[in-house]
């Protein structure tokens, strides 16, 4: 009985060393981005084609205000409310404090400069993708924004989705950096498949998620509740959207329909986004959503 | 007595929906219809601007001008109080236009300005369309960014 028990809390002990172990954050390797030197006027296309300040600007800001990322939008869940954090070159209240590496290790792991998983609502599941190259241009440009001294406010959640801790196991289920869409053929394929899967992170609304709140690629991108708050995002495989290549494209300069009705909601800031990028940027998009399998499964 | 207090009431709880219905239906349908007016006619632009449709002067003289006459339509009728997507069903108008009806006025007259902007241009060659167009479609996003919903 005696050894029962022993081997019993061995196990228990085992069990809970590894759980430690499985749900540690990993960050990049040291010194990953040594000698990497980033080029500013180049970061601000990644920054545009990225979304970054689409969600990082104040609430109520438009125009150029939308540069200053002072954060405060919340983005509601069913895990509780996320509030975007200041990530303005702020050294106390943005991240003007933080190394290059500490940047690399929050755009591409989800980890903090503390250690820290970050909640991904972040989305680090698509910017996990990100070449090196763009992630040192981002990082260049950032530096060169207005600095906003307004301080964060905490996220708003309940047990247990507040320990983050335990995003390390959420991580070992949905987080890597494989391509969703495993082959592209030729450049216009592989930029417009970097585009929607790792800057432009289209599958974050477009593609439905499962009970923790994992993306279920075996449905990529045929459209989902919407995420924050009440409606429906659109599906963009073939057998939801029936524009053509070039419809696309015009819809993602102009935010016009094919019949002329106008983009409304989130998507708005994703139009203006696109509007900034090169006309190939947003052929390259239209011509992988055309090459979506319809149910959005790979194979 | 207590039956007939039930059904009096049950009346006028299905009196008061059916009210309400009716209430919003004809602003609803105006301001949809508004909406309508300028995609047929930026369709017609947008059109000669890609190249989709032969340019023609005069058509796209018609056609910029319809969008100025919509955008001369006074909207405070069209938008009554409680007709929000919050409120009712066959609407995408979001709550916050109650809230902050300065500034959807203000939006509105931008598109009046951005239709003027095509006014003055369109009849002037096929490659004047594109630009002015862009302005348009930035006054639409402008206001859906604040006061569109998504589709349901």
């Amino acid at each position: 009985m005696r050894r029962l028990i022993g081997g019993l809390a061995l196990a228990g002990l085992f069990a809970a060393g590894a759980a430690w172990v499985l749900s540690a954050p990993r960050p990049l390797p040291g010194g990953s981005f040594a000698g990497v030197a980033g080029d500013a006027s180049r970061g601000a296309q990644v920054f545009t084609a990225a979304g970054c300040a689409s969600c990082h600007h104040a609430p109520d800001a438009e125009g150029e205000a939308k540069l200053v990322l002072t954060g405060g939008q919340r983005f509601v869940s069913d895990f509780g409310t996320f509030l975007a954090p200041n990530i303005s070159p702020d050294p106390d209240h943005g991240i003007g404090g933080w190394s290059e590496e500490d940047f690399a290790n929050a755009v591409l792991r989800g980890v903090s400069p503390e250690g820290a998983h970050l909640y991904p609502a972040f989305p680090y599941t698509a910017y996990t993708r990100m070449d090196d190259r763009d992630l040192a241009d981002l990082w260049a440009y950032m530096q060169t924004l207005p600095a906003s001294d307004t301080p964060s406010l905490p996220h708003e959640l309940g047990f247990p989705f507040n320990i983050r801790r335990s995003l390390g196991f959420w991580k070992l289920l949905y987080f890597n950096d494989d391509w969703v869409m495993p082959e592209a053929e030729g450049q216009q394929m592989v930029r417009g498949r970097y585009l929607v899967e790792a800057l432009a992170h289209c599958g974050e609304c477009h593609t439905p998620r499962d009970m923790l709140g994992g993306l279920d690629t075996s449905r990529w991108l045929t459209g989902a509740p919407n995420p924050n708050g009440r409606g429906t995002i659109p599906g963009l495989t073939p057998d939801h959207l029936s524009w053509d290549a070039s419809e696309i494209a015009y819809y993602l300069e102009t935010g016009f329909t094919p019949d002329f009705d106008s983009v409304g909601g989130h998507m708005v800031e994703v139009v203006e986004n696109f509007s900034q990028l090169s006309a190939e940027d947003r052929a390259a998009v239209a011509a992988y959503l055309k090459a979506l399998p319809e149910g959005g499964e790979m194979r | 007595m207590t039956r007939f207090l039930t059904g009096l009431a049950a009346i006028a709880i299905c009196t008061a929906g059916a009210v309400q219905a009716q209430d919003f239906s004809a602003p609803l349908k105006a301001r949809q219809g508004q909406f309508r007016i300028l995609a047929i006619n930026l369709g017609t632009l947008g059109g000669m601007a890609q190249g989709k449709i032969d340019y023609d002067a005069e058509a796209a003289q018609m056609a910029a001008d319809s969008l100025v006459a919509v955008t001369m339509i006074h909207e405070g009728p069209l938008w009554p109080e409680g007709s929000s997507e919050m409120d009712i069903d066959g609407t995408r108008a979001k709550a916050e236009i109650w809230d902050n009806w300065e500034d959807f006025a203000s939006k509105w007259s931008a598109l009046g300005a951005a239709a003027e902007g095509m006014q003055t241009v369109a009849a002037t060659g096929q490659e004047a369309l594109g630009p002015a167009l862009g302005q348009l479609g930035a006054a639409c996003k402008a206001c859906h960014d604040s006061y569109r919903a998504p589709e349901s």
